[in-house]
């Protein structure tokens, strides 16, 4: 691999710098144009609200619970233990030290602040990527799964597992995303869960029927992908290890499927890809994953331009991490 | 040892070939068989319905005792006793030429790590290549693959081995390193049957000679039979062409 055809002319370093700073010239002036663009119809950048949407700080406040006198505030370490003492009812509550509120023989109403304390919270656009990159793994695993099983039963001589597996490929590369996302949650979801409710059991949240339909729908590209691999290794490997007498399950385990795996990572990888995009569907059935969260923030902080241009770049983070496992793998598993 | 009674094998796809048209013979323990004849000959067919790499479409194959057309027998169990090299060597490109050697041991044979190991080291001793026991196979000349190919099929201990035109696709200078280890295991009384077009080892090893054409057995002699007074016109000509 790495050995394309390089017929060309060599360049002069001149003309090569020019073509280097006609790449950059373009590069910026589109960046200019949009922002050249923002300005005449007035967009008010704010990138500063940005950090607020993945992590904030809170405040948090104990309340007092019932009426009456602070009886004594007794400090341990950093955290205190006040004691309220109403008429014939007594609370205590911990509070840490930093910002008390109430000093002894004060006064106070159900609802009044004790103390309060500050804490970092995760903001959507945090949960988003953690969704995102959940349904995205568990997709990629189950999408394996599905796809080396299509893929042995697409080459299988029995009908019924080959009709099956060319059924599915067909039935899923056919129709969009979309629609099988819709399928899988409001038809198969409304069955599964008001069966699940009829039988008393706990109904299956709305995520894992984004995980099905991405799954099978990833699963049915790796069938074609997987199959594709097992054909390209010659005849020759596996009439060998029939001749010595490994059955066809051990000639796939020990002789194909490792030489087939390493020729289908980069198709593969590419599948994964898509996949990790694909799953910015998801939102429309109501999984908060990275572009749900990043509309929900707009509509929130008012500022689309920003939000859109880092839920692009969140996903390009992915995915290039992704490509580069996959390239780090393909060299890794190349003999000699 | 090995047994062929009115083997039949026709194709339909793409269109009807009577590739094996009533071939029997027999091969008894020990022998070396050379099979030659013209390319197209059923000569390769044959050899591969001998361990079941095709089925054949009528008649019994019986290798030690047991018809291997039965669709009860364990065809695994069989082709363990069966060794066979091929014309493109099908060495395991993924695995060390150690690796190679040891894994169907290990696996069909469940043979411990250290005695398939061991096999596999005195094997690869026995084809001289031992040296290269850590490489893989895309870095050895075709000859040495060839020989790895044979300590492959030996490793496994079995009773017959077949030779599907071990050096035709080998470079001039390497056939000899190749046919030097057949007549070591020829000599060892390893029973054999080759198809090949290097009639000096026929000549040399064969005890017997069976010439194919368009599917059929032509001729069968000793080897002096066959170089010096063939009797049918089809080898007559086929020999002076080659010779």
């Amino acid at each position: 691999m790495g050995r394309e055809a390089k017929v060309r002319r060599a360049m002069p370093k001149s003309r090569y710098y020019f073509w280097v700073g006609v790449f950059l010239f373009i590069i910026f002036s589109i960046i200019f144009l949009i922002y050249f663009a923002t300005m005449r119809i007035d967009y008010v950048w704010a990138w500063h609200k940005i950090p607020s949407a993945f992590m904030y700080h809170k405040q948090v406040e104990i309340k007092a619970e019932i009426q009456g006198t602070v009886a004594s505030i007794t400090p341990e370490k950093d955290q205190s233990l006040i004691k309220v003492k109403g008429t014939g009812e007594e609370e205590t509550f911990t509070v840490p030290t930093k910002d008390l509120r109430v000093s002894v023989n004060d006064f106070v109403y159900p609802g009044d602040v004790l103390a309060s304390y500050g804490k970092w919270q995760t903001g959507i656009m945090l949960q988003g990527v953690w969704i995102t990159l959940k349904v995205s793994l568990f997709s990629i695993i189950f999408g394996i799964i599905i796809g080396i099983i299509g893929g042995l039963s697409r080459i299988s001589d029995n009908p019924a597992a080959k009709w099956l597996a060319i059924t599915y490929v067909e039935l899923i590369r056919g129709s969009p995303l979309l629609v099988q996302i819709f399928i899988w949650y409001f038809v198969v979801g409304t069955m599964v869960n008001q069966l699940l409710l009829a039988y008393g059991l706990h109904e299956i949240p709305g995520l894992w029927y984004g995980v099905a339909s991405l799954a099978c729908f990833t699963g049915a590209y790796v069938t074609e992908i997987v199959r594709a691999g097992i054909q390209s290794i010659g005849r020759g490997q596996i009439e060998a290890a029939r001749s010595l007498g490994m059955s066809y399950a051990q000639s796939m385990r020990y002789i194909i499927m490792p030489q087939a795996l390493r020729r289908i990572l980069p198709p593969l990888a590419g599948q994964f890809i898509s996949l990790i995009k694909d799953s910015s569907l998801l939102g429309i059935i109501a999984v908060r994953e990275l572009t749900k969260a990043t509309r929900e923030v707009i509509t929130t902080q008012l500022n689309p331009f920003e939000m859109f241009f880092v839920c692009a770049a969140l996903y390009l983070v992915m995915t290039f991490t992704l490509s580069m496992f996959v390239q780090y793998l393909e060299r890794r598993t190349q003999t000699a | 040892m090995i047994e062929a009674r009115n083997v039949f094998k026709t194709y339909y796809v793409p269109h009807k070939v009577e590739a094996l048209v009533d071939v029997s013979t027999r091969i008894e323990a020990g022998e070396v068989v050379v099979v030659i004849g013209p390319s197209g000959s059923g000569k390769s067919t044959f050899l591969r319905c001998l361990n079941h790499l095709e089925t054949a479409t009528s008649g019994h194959i019986i290798i030690d005792g047991v018809d291997i057309l039965n669709p009860k027998t364990d065809i695994n169990k069989v082709r363990a006793e069966v060794g066979m090299v091929f014309q493109s060597f099908n060495l395991f490109p993924h695995k060390t030429v150690e690796e190679n050697v040891t894994l169907a041991q290990r696996v069909v044979r469940k043979r411990s790590k250290k005695e398939a190991a061991e096999r596999a080291m005195a094997l690869l001793v026995k084809v001289g290549i031992q040296d290269k026991a850590a490489v893989y196979p895309d870095q050895l000349s075709g000859g040495q693959q060839q020989r790895v190919a044979i300590a492959r099929a030996l490793a496994m201990n079995p009773k017959v081995m077949l030779f599907d035109e071990p050096t035709s696709a080998l470079d001039p200078e390497m056939i000899g390193e190749v046919l030097d280890v057949m007549k070591t295991l020829a000599t060892e009384g390893m029973t054999m049957v080759c198809v090949t077009h290097e009639m000096g080892f026929a000549r040399e090893v064969a005890g017997r000679v069976i010439f194919m054409d368009a599917g059929r057995i032509v001729e069968v002699g000793t080897p002096e039979h066959f170089f010096k007074n063939p009797t049918h016109e089809r080898t007559k000509s086929f020999l002076s062409q080659i010779l």
